[in-house]
């Protein structure tokens, strides 16, 4: 009788961690892994990032790269850019194109760039997109991709309507962000809210991490 | 032939039934083992703050064909940024061979501590900031709604006598700095936010105070 066996109990324990591997695994939402990292500056404001969003990384070298969040508009966004500047691409890399995150390189590059794997990509060295002003690919980019979200915006508007809700038109409008790294000099940043200036979208928005409001 | 299988070993039998009526127990460490592992892999890889936005309206671009007087800027306060330091002056800029009547404009230097640029503004924007508190009190009592304290406030804002904010860089100034501007600007409240380009009169007299 007092030999008790060696082996314990674990159910408690395997509970435990399968609660919790199912908490994490719905709760987490996964890092898109992006080619640069950015450290941005913080601040007070607490409004969460909207969900159709074009959005224009500057990283601490000046680098720019440009970004789409849906996949819809990202498809209709490569068709005119490719169209303009007669860069033909497979119907494949279209499709990797559509799940990719940002990308800083020129257009011509762009289908050697999506051929690439995710993990070259980071270590590649690109000058970003250009947008100067002789070969202002930047302006391209961001007004085709606006017109893109616009529309893909508008379809999951009236798609919110037919289920029967009120959705406001707004919350499906692009917003146009700036992730900008707190080491990158201000006048790079300044290169690129001109071009948006000059496009007439001066509504911006800045991606910063939360910090406490003095009370 | 099933016959031999089974007669391996007749005097075997009570043993074999002893087997048979083993703990229903499993052994479960291989289990515990990937549920650790899957957690470890969830934990490290979720990321749950979304990341927040502040937003900024910029100025239309004025139109190069229409000649624009500059405005003459009443209750304003331009701050020249540069690498990591922080210049202001108040109201109208007077270079020095167009002296105001308080002679040429003469910069003055704060920081981003409580007691530099937030006291700054905080005094300066004292208006808005005294009308927010009582609206603030209304809305608390409820003698006001949600919506009309959004809209008086904005009324606030754009009252001539709150204070306007200027910002202009120099090509050393980093994002940082600029964001960290903006977020004081947020935090006391100021409604007209104008980032400009700035003169060449004014970058001189913000080298000079460097060195």
């Amino acid at each position: 009788m007092p030999k008790s066996s060696p082996s314990i109990d674990m159910t408690p324990m395997v509970d435990l961690a399968f609660l919790l591997v199912t908490f994490f695994m719905l709760a987490a939402s996964f890092r898109s892994s992006e080619p640069v990292e950015v450290d941005v500056p913080s601040s007070i404001s607490d409004k969460i990032i909207p969900e159709n969003v074009l959005l224009v990384t500057i990283d601490k070298g000046g680098r720019v790269f440009f970004n789409l969040s849906d996949p819809e508009a990202r498809r209709e966004l490569l068709m005119n850019m490719a169209g303009k500047y007669k860069v033909a691409f497979s119907e494949e890399q279209i499709n990797k194109f559509t799940f990719m995150s940002s990308f800083g390189c020129t257009m011509q590059e762009l289908p050697g760039y999506i051929e690439m794997p995710a993990d070259d990509r980071k270590n590649l060295n690109t000058t970003g997109i250009p947008l100067d002003s002789t070969n202002n690919q930047l302006k391209d980019w961001i007004y085709y991709g606006n017109i893109a979200a616009l529309n893909s915006g508008k379809t999951a508007f009236e798609e919110a309507k037919l289920k029967g809700d009120t959705p406001d038109p707004n919350d499906f409008k692009p917003k146009f962000t700036l992730k900008v790294d707190n080491k990158a000099v201000y006048v790079h940043a300044q290169n690129v809210i001109n071009v948006f200036r000059d496009l007439n979208l001066n509504n911006l928005n800045f991606i910063t991490s939360m910090e406490m409001a003095p009370l | 032939m099933a016959e031999i299988a089974e007669g391996g070993g007749g005097g075997h039998d009570k043993g074999k039934k002893r087997a048979k009526k083993s703990s229903t127990r499993v052994d479960m460490t291989p289990m515990v083992d990937l549920a650790f592992l899957l957690l470890t892999f969830f934990v490290l890889t979720s990321t749950f703050s979304k990341p927040k936005v502040m937003s900024l309206v910029y100025p239309a671009k004025p139109d190069p064909a229409q000649e624009i007087e500059p405005q003459k800027i009443n209750n304003a306060i331009t701050f020249l940024l540069t690498e990591d330091k922080i210049f202001y002056y108040s109201g109208q800029y007077y270079p020095v061979n167009a002296p105001g009547p308080k002679g040429p404009t003469v910069l003055e230097e704060t920081d981003f501590s409580a007691k530099g640029v937030r006291k700054l503004l905080a005094d300066r924007n004292a208006f808005v900031l005294k009308g927010k508190e009582g609206l603030d009190k209304k809305l608390k009592a409820k003698q006001i709604q949600d919506s009309t304290y959004l809209r008086m406030l904005v009324d606030f804002k754009k009252d001539p006598e709150s204070l306007k904010v200027l910002i202009k860089t120099d090509d050393k100034a980093t994002c940082k700095n600029f964001i960290d501007l903006i977020d004081e600007l947020k935090i006391a409240e100021i409604g007209v936010i104008a980032p400009v380009d700035i003169l060449a009169s004014e970058l001189d007299l913000v080298n000079q105070k460097i060195k």
